[in-house]
């Protein structure tokens, strides 16, 4: 009787194991350093046991000669080595990653720590460094302890304004930021059915919050749906009697809409609590709330209105940005006052675009809000993409109204 | 997680250049739960010159101390390296000069990033005095620290043969 993680892994929770990698894939961030340690590892073709992607999302498009330069080179090692290469615009690799690649059983590397995500189609996704993807490109294998797990209970469905990430706040507020070090969560219960894989991409997102190495949901009649229309035959999951090391339940009726509040995702407080808290910028993307399901829910709360303050808006993929063309929902969100990024990480990393000043507030709908990362002297606040509509229309933290 | 203490068998050697800096270092003490971007800050990623990012390391924090780690070990709370992947901050801490880090707990991320680019972690609960001679012995499993010997929690035989190689690079070269 084994829990996901031990039945992917093929080994007890405690265990380590050698494993060949499914997929690997790394982004113009990670890939850099990743290139370095493959140069000096001396040599000059990647294993054939492993799919392997190189996805552009960090820094698109480039912002100035340096960043260029580093992805020019990259995008030369990914032609040569004849690996999987989305460019600038394309999406978060995630994201892209999730768009029909990622199948339920799968063993998944991923250079950036929300690899995590892909746990949402009942495959084994974990995330590395630089140094540790190189050695992927030489021999498709990685080392792996296999993690003890924590059940993470749902059931019931959502009543009221809260949504999935207002459940993902919830636990990393439970369990803190590392509460699950070295363990892999898993999403288990009745109301796991209520929730669609973009749901679900949003639990497993934000499981590296609170230091887990994976969050894995079970793939069921929702997974299989999602994948047949992409052109794949997947099989569900059906869960074992397990152990796990701490089980922490949840009813979805009881979820309320929260904020994290600077510095930690950790610590969370309902929304009504900061009601009336001055920002200057709001943000909805990012592999965590960047996809069309959160777009359009957005877009139903300021069509026909104005927001108060400057919105920045970035659809998680190319697929997304063109589904909200054609159903109107990009039109709505401009026509409220809000601007439009490239697809791809956006000001999540504080690196090229939507910087914070000093002083200045972000509501974000992003999975981290670490002193100074979106910019030196700003504060970043955390919350579902109902909690940043409402609060874009107002100027001010404000709680949205159930739907 | 608290380790037990181990009643002194050896005298401590109460010097670092006793032991030729490899396993000693000068205690700098850092709070909990410090994530990659407190380490090194986004602003600081695009580039491969290693030297900036010792330069800023932990910047945000204090700005003055990346001058004061060189030769050092950071002993600092639980959870440390918590975050993103970046490699950057395991490789900003080493180029800063420090020899090691303690700490009760490390995001397993940083974990793997330090050990492969040959940066020596340790887990170990010390309460951390500012400037104490902290003393280890990884082979042998052991930490001294103001005059106490504390047994630290030893990696996995694959982490050990990556460190004593020197970094993921330096095994992967040896063993094609």
């Amino acid at each position: 009787m084994s829990t996901l993680s031990e039945r992917i892994l093929g080994a007890p929770a405690g265990d380590y194991v050698d494993r060949t990698v499914d997929r690997a894939y790394a982004h113009d961030g990670t890939g850099v350093l990743a290139l370095e340690a493959w140069k000096c590892m001396g040599s000059d073709r990647l294993s054939d046991k492993t799919e392997f992607s190189l996805l552009f999302d960090h820094i698109v498009p480039a912002n100035n000669g340096t960043t260029a330069t580093l992805q020019h080179e990259l995008r030369e090692f990914a032609k040569s080595s004849f690996m999987h290469f989305s460019d600038i615009g394309c999406g978060i690799c995630h994201q892209l990653m999730s768009e029909g690649v990622v199948l339920p059983g799968e063993i998944i590397v991923g250079a950036d720590s929300h690899s995590v995500t892909l746990g949402a189609f009942g495959a084994f996704a974990t995330g590395v460094g630089a140094t540790d993807m190189a050695a992927i490109w030489l021999t498709g294998e990685t080392w792996f302890r296999v993690p003890e797990s924590v059940g993470i209970r749902v059931t019931g469905s959502f009543s009221g304004a809260a949504e999935a990430k207002d459940l993902a706040l919830t636990y990393v507020g439970k369990l803190g930021t590392d509460g699950a070090t070295y363990q892999a969560l898993e999403f288990i219960g009745d109301g796991m059915k209520h929730l669609s894989m973009d749901e679900r991409l949003v639990l497993s997102n934000l499981s590296v919050e609170a230091g887990a190495k994976a969050g894995l949901c079970y793939a069921d009649e929702v997974t299989v749906r999602y994948l047949k229309e992409r052109g794949h035959m997947a099989k569900p999951q059906v869960p074992e009697p397990c152990t796990y090391v701490q089980e922490l339940e949840f009813d979805l009726s009881d979820i309320v809409p929260l904020v994290a509040v600077p510095h930690r995702v950790d610590t969370v407080r309902p929304v009504q609590d900061l009601a009336g808290l001055p920002i200057d910028q709001v943000f909805v993307g990012t592999c965590t709330n960047g996809r069309y399901s959160d777009l359009a829910r957005f877009a139903r709360v300021v069509k026909g209105k104005k927001v108060a303050v400057r919105t920045i808006v970035i659809p998680a993929s190319a697929e997304v940005l063109q589904k909200t063309i054609r159903t109107g929902v990009l039109s709505d969100i401009i026509e409220a006052g809000c601007t439009i990024g490239t697809p791809g990480c956006g000001p999540c990393i504080g690196y090229h675009m939507g910087v914070l000043g000093e002083g200045e507030v972000c509501l974000s709908t992003a999975n981290r809000n670490f002193k100074n990362r979106m910019g030196v002297g700003g504060e970043i606040y955390l919350s579902s993409v109902a909690t940043a509509a409402a609060s874009a229309l107002s100027g001010e933290i404000t709680a949205p109204e159930v739907a | 997680m608290m380790q037990k203490e181990v009643p002194l068998v050896h005298t401590p050697v109460d010097h670092v250049s006793e032991t030729d800096g490899k396993n000693a270092g000068y205690a700098v003490c850092l709070p909990a739960d410090i994530d990659t971007d407190v380490v090194i800050a986004g602003r600081y990623l695009r580039t491969k010159d290693r030297s900036i990012w010792g330069t800023h390391v932990f910047e945000d924090l204090d700005p003055g101390i990346a001058r004061r780690l060189r030769g050092s070990v950071i002993v600092a709370g639980k959870n440390f390296g918590c975050g993103s992947s970046r490699e950057q901050a395991a490789i900003a801490i080493k180029e800063a000069g420090v020899v090691a880090v303690v700490a009760p707990s490390f995001a397993r991320i940083f974990f793997r990033n330090a050990i492969n680019i040959g940066l020596p972690l340790i887990e170990c609960d010390l309460s951390c005095v500012e400037g104490s001679t902290v003393i280890f012995n990884l082979s042998e499993g052991w930490l001294e620290c103001a005059g106490k010997r504390h047994k630290i929690r030893p990696l996995s035989p694959r982490m050990q043969e990556i460190l004593a190689s020197g970094g993921l690079v330096e095994y992967w070269r040896d063993h094609k």
